[in-house]
């Protein structure tokens, strides 16, 4: 009983014939040799053997594995039941597909960025380094570099300590007048890769001699810019670029899979050959990400315990100067990295296991609707010793080819999900990462395995293998169906409902959420006003006068051309990014308490900027035009500052001490803006930008109509002006309120359209039980009618046998959405967690859709005409 | 294991193997039909014999079989059992009773 000889049973049942044949012919040969007559050497040959037939029956058996054979037979009849039934298959299929694909797909980001370890050498021993900000508002402070060099040196946790900065953009352009772009940087100290472990894939690393101020500038490239700007030419190796037209010696090329410290950096240079020596002085400057590896033995927190020691050490030395932290901060580096996707994926992966529970449920439900419909023959056969796991098998043989038909559809309609999910969330960390790997397909498998089981078990509950008589009894007349069955559809369906209750208002609460964040006011006016970064380098433009001249210049032109109606520069514009700020004293106050600090955003802006972005004045004017040069001395602040600051006095004509030079005095107080849509506003100060001290920041433009048309003569003035300038991030403030709204949005329309399919199948799946209840009771309805019943009473009873599940699914999703709003909370912008508009909306919701559901089932059931109805028979 | 001492002569087919075994016992073992089959499949599934179709001696189709060493060897150990338990009945039927 080999499963060799099982597989080929049918080739060694022809094998055995023939040799049965032969030896009958040598029978029948010797038989003639004994002188027998042809007939009867034949008669006596197949007398003397027995039934061929039987041997071949016996060696069959023999070769036979009972179980599998048990299977085939399961698959053979469930896949031509299956397909006796093409709808019902097509139906079954789809949602499961849908469930699986849509949970797969989740799966794989989940696994990829948040799960699977990051693709440096012993990842556990990398944590990222933060100061702990001294007024305890930001426990996660980027470090200043004063910090991170008496770190480095009196640290004795870490094998290796790396500091980088981030956010840098550089004008690339070639040496030979190629096309000028905006590449985004990352300035590292030398062994940042070492601390990683990461080599380059071409040319070689940073070296210690490489990271001075006094060293030729280097740069390594990524594998990207690499292949797309030099066409992956080797010998690029050595040879150089510009950036911010400074040339840089290109030394490697980074594998194409790095992308620290996020994606889309382009270019590594080395961080104290760019940062000024002045800035290893700096103990308050907050700006750098510190990276250390845990020496082996060494725990996390013993090594946060030195750098807080030592950190505390700095902040006594210095208690002139409040902005110096008192403590470390430290968290693993896979969590600095990915930490805020953690909520949003999981909300995600929840939803779409809850699609996946839906489905289940409703090809179960399907499953017991077509056990019903065919236990006539199920009870049949079992009367006729059809065992009961013989049919149970079946039954599971079936949802099991549902499954795997689903799961394969599912892995396919995944890929494509993942496809699209990182087409669209380019801005996502470690985004690079995500593809579809074995225990993404283990875990796909598995999924399918557990749908089919819980869809043919729930199914199952409705075999009972007692009811043999019972059952056909009932299914001789046109019985009320049997009572488990649809108490069991019955209990489903309130699942069903609860689930899709709590997917909907999850998706409620998001997308209010969002809507609130969309019509949130950024302080300024949003339409038709078009953005675009411009920064000169420092060598060309190293005088502000020169600085001064250029803006002033582009400003008038750009003012000039037709449509322009405004136009302004900025170093951030609202909505865009933190930008920085300062700490500030102001002069005609009391001096501060030690210990205290004060600061707010700073902004450097031109007189114009707020006209341009229709940004009131609440008191005073903007800047006069001797704000230039040294000669700059006038501040604005917004109104929160003042409120803040002075209260009830007035700000203008007081001067705020700050960076370090002279006092500025306060000639206007305007409304606030906000630097994140989601963060109110917080005290800002614009500084004039005519000053000549900032090297280049975001143009705004205003005008009558379709902005977008004005970026290319923009552009064009641009390069009339310097031909190796590159302009970036042109962007209307729409696009901008819509890019750092992408998440919020992101994440509600997905919830919302995984709520939607559910509610289809619970709309889908109560209406086809109440169709079924109906047909099932169609002759005990028509006696109703018969005997006097109203064609309302009957709607009414239809109805309530319909809803009654629905209205218990209800209070399950309600009660459960009150448990689910309170994990998506932190996502929730301006809106409550239990917010009754949300609830009262989604009831309504389910309840009009159930009664949908519901009508047209039992409308039919009450236009029954009795006559018919008894005569069904 | 008489199967296996009737293929020691050299390869035979089915019929043969009946009629050998019939024949040199006298008729007293039949063979029967049921078993035969089987009982050769088992054999070759352990590697005893091996099986290849050829001629006959009045030039029929089939199938042969044949001893493989492994099936040697364990016809040996099998006919040594067989004869150790075979004088070992003999042993105590020969003991009379006093």
């Amino acid at each position: 009983m080999s499963l060799r000889r099982f597989f080929r049973r049918t080739s060694h049942d022809t094998e055995l014939k023939r040799e049965i044949e032969s030896y009958l012919d040598h029978e029948i040969d010797d038989n003639l040799a004994r002188g027998m007559s042809q007939q009867e050497a034949r008669r006596q040959a197949h007398l003397k053997f027995g039934s061929p037939v039987r041997v071949r029956e016996e060696l069959w058996q023999a070769n036979t594995v009972e179980f599998l054979d048990h299977l085939r037979r399961n698959l053979r009849y469930s896949s031509r039941a299956l397909l006796r039934a093409p709808g019902f298959a097509l139906v079954c299929v789809l949602v499961m597909a849908l469930g699986i694909g849509a949970t797969t797909a989740l799966f794989t980001v989940v696994h990829s960025v948040l799960l699977k370890p990051l693709p440096f050498k012993d990842p556990p021993r990398l944590i990222r380094l933060y100061e702990h900000s001294a007024d305890e508002k930001f426990p996660y402070n980027e470090s200043a570099a004063g910090v991170y060099a008496e770190w480095k040196k009196q640290s004795t946790g870490f094998s290796d300590l790396a500091i980088l900065a981030r956010g840098f953009e550089y004008g690339l352009s070639g040496t030979g007048g190629e096309f000028p772009e905006k590449v985004r940087a990352s300035e590292c100290s030398w062994d940042l890769f070492p601390t990683l472990g990461v080599a380059p894939a071409l040319g070689r690393s940073f070296t210690a001699s490489d990271d001075q101020p006094s060293a030729d500038a280097t740069v390594l490239l990524s594998w990207g810019l690499w292949k797309r700007r030099f066409g992956g030419d080797p010998s690029i190796l050595n040879q150089p670029i510009h950036l911010d037209e400074k040339s840089y010696t290109i030394i490697g090329v980074m594998p194409a899979w790095f992308a620290y410290p996020g994606p889309g950096v382009q270019v590594w240079t080395p961080i104290q050959h760019e940062e000024s020596s002045k800035r290893w002085q700096e103990l308050d400057n907050h700006m750098f990400a510190v990276v250390g590896r845990l020496k082996p033995g060494i725990r996390e927190t013993a090594a946060q315990a030195e750098l807080t020691l030592i950190t505390r050490g700095l902040h006594d030395q210095h208690l002139d100067n409040p902005f110096i932290s008192k403590a470390a901060n430290s968290r693993p580096l896979l969590e600095d990295i990915v930490g805020d996707y953690k909520t949003p994926l999981y909300v995600l992966l929840a939803a779409t296991g809850c699609l996946l529970l839906i489905g289940c449920l409703n090809v179960a439900s399907l499953l017991v609707a077509r056990g019903t419909a065919r236990r006539k023959e199920l009870a049949i056969r079992a009367a006729l010793g059809g065992s009961r796991w013989r049919l149970l098998g079946e039954h599971l043989t079936e949802s099991f080819l549902l499954s795997a038909a689903g799961g394969m559809a599912g892995l396919i309609l995944a890929n494509a999900a993942i496809q699209w999910f990182v087409a669209t969330r380019q801005d996502m960390n470690r985004v690079e990462a995500i593809h579809i790997d074995a225990p993404v397909v283990a875990f796909a498998v598995g999924l399918t395995f557990l749908c089919a089981l819980f869809a043919g078990f729930m199914s199952s509950l409705s075999i009972k293998g007692n009811q043999i008589l019972s059952s056909l009894q009932e299914s001789s007349r046109s019985h009320s169906a049997g009572h488990s069955q649809v108490q069991v559809r019955k209990w489903l369906l309130a699942l069903e409902v609860g689930l899709t209750v709590v997917l909907l208002i999850g998706a409620g609460l998001l997308l209010k959420s969002y809507e609130r964040l969309r019509s949130s006011n950024l302080g300024c006016i949003t339409d038709n006003v078009l953005t675009m970064h411009l920064n000169l380098p420092n060598a060309k433009y190293s005088q502000p006068v020169q600085r001064l001249s250029f803006f002033e210049t582009l400003l008038a032109r750009m003012r000039a051309l037709p449509g322009v109606q405004f136009a302004g520069i900025t170093t951030t514009a609202p909505g865009e990014d933190y930008g920085g700020d300062n700490g500030f004293l102001i002069q005609e106050h009391p001096p501060l308490p030690q210990g205290t600090m004060q600061f707010a955003i700073h902004r450097w802006v031109d007189p114009s900027y707020f006209e341009a972005l229709g940004i009131p004045f609440l008191r005073g004017q903007s800047f006069d035009q001797n704000q230039r040069l040294d000669k700059a001395n006038q501040v604005i602040i917004s109104s929160s500052f003042a409120r803040q600051y002075f209260g009830d006095e007035d700000p203008i004509g007081k001067h705020l001490l700050t960076l370090g030079e002279r006092p500025y005095q306060i000639v206007g107080v305007v409304g606030d803006t906000r630097h994140e849509i989601a963060k109110p506003a917080q005290p800002m100060m614009y500084f004039p930008f005519y000053s000549g001290t900032e090297s280049g920041g975001t143009l705004a433009v205003r005008a009558s109509r379709d902005v977008t048309s004005l970026a290319l003569p923009i552009q064009q003035i641009v390069q009339e002006l310097d031909s190796e300038l590159p302009v970036s991030d042109i962007l209307t403030m729409d696009q901008i309120i819509g890019k750092s709204t992408l998440d919020a949005s992101f994440n509600a329309s997905l919830v919302l359209a995984f709520a939607v399919l559910s509610l289809l199948l619970a709309a889908v799946g109560l209406f086809g039980v109440l169709s079924y209840i109906v047909s099932q009771r169609t002759t005990e309805i028509g006696v109703r009618i018969a005997i006097g019943a109203q064609r309302s009473q009957v709607l009414a009873l239809m109805l309530a046998d319909g809803l009654r599940p629905a209205s218990i699914g209800l209070l399950l999703g309600l009660a459960g959405g009150v448990a689910a709003s309170k994990m998506i909370g932190s996502l929730l912008y301006a809106v409550e967690p239990l917010d009754v508009s949300v609830f009262t909306a989604v009831a309504i919701i389910i309840f009009l859709v159930a009664s949908l559901a519901c009508l047209l089932p039992a409308w039919r059931a009450s236009r029954l005409d009795p006559i018919q109805a008894l005569r069904i028979e | 294991m008489l199967i296996l001492r009737t293929l020691v002569l050299g390869p035979a087919h089915g019929h043969t193997i009946t009629h050998v075994i019939e024949r040199t016992s006298d008729d007293v073992l039949q063979v029967e039909q049921g078993s035969l089959y089987p009982a050769l499949h088992r054999l070759e599934d352990r590697g005893w014999l091996t099986s290849y179709w050829g001629s006959s001696e009045n030039n029929r189709k089939a199938k042969f079989y044949k001893l493989t060493p492994a099936g040697r060897k364990q016809l040996a150990a099998e006919t040594n059992r067989w004869q150790e338990r075979v004088a070992a009945i003999a042993r105590v039927l020969c003991v009379r009773p006093e």
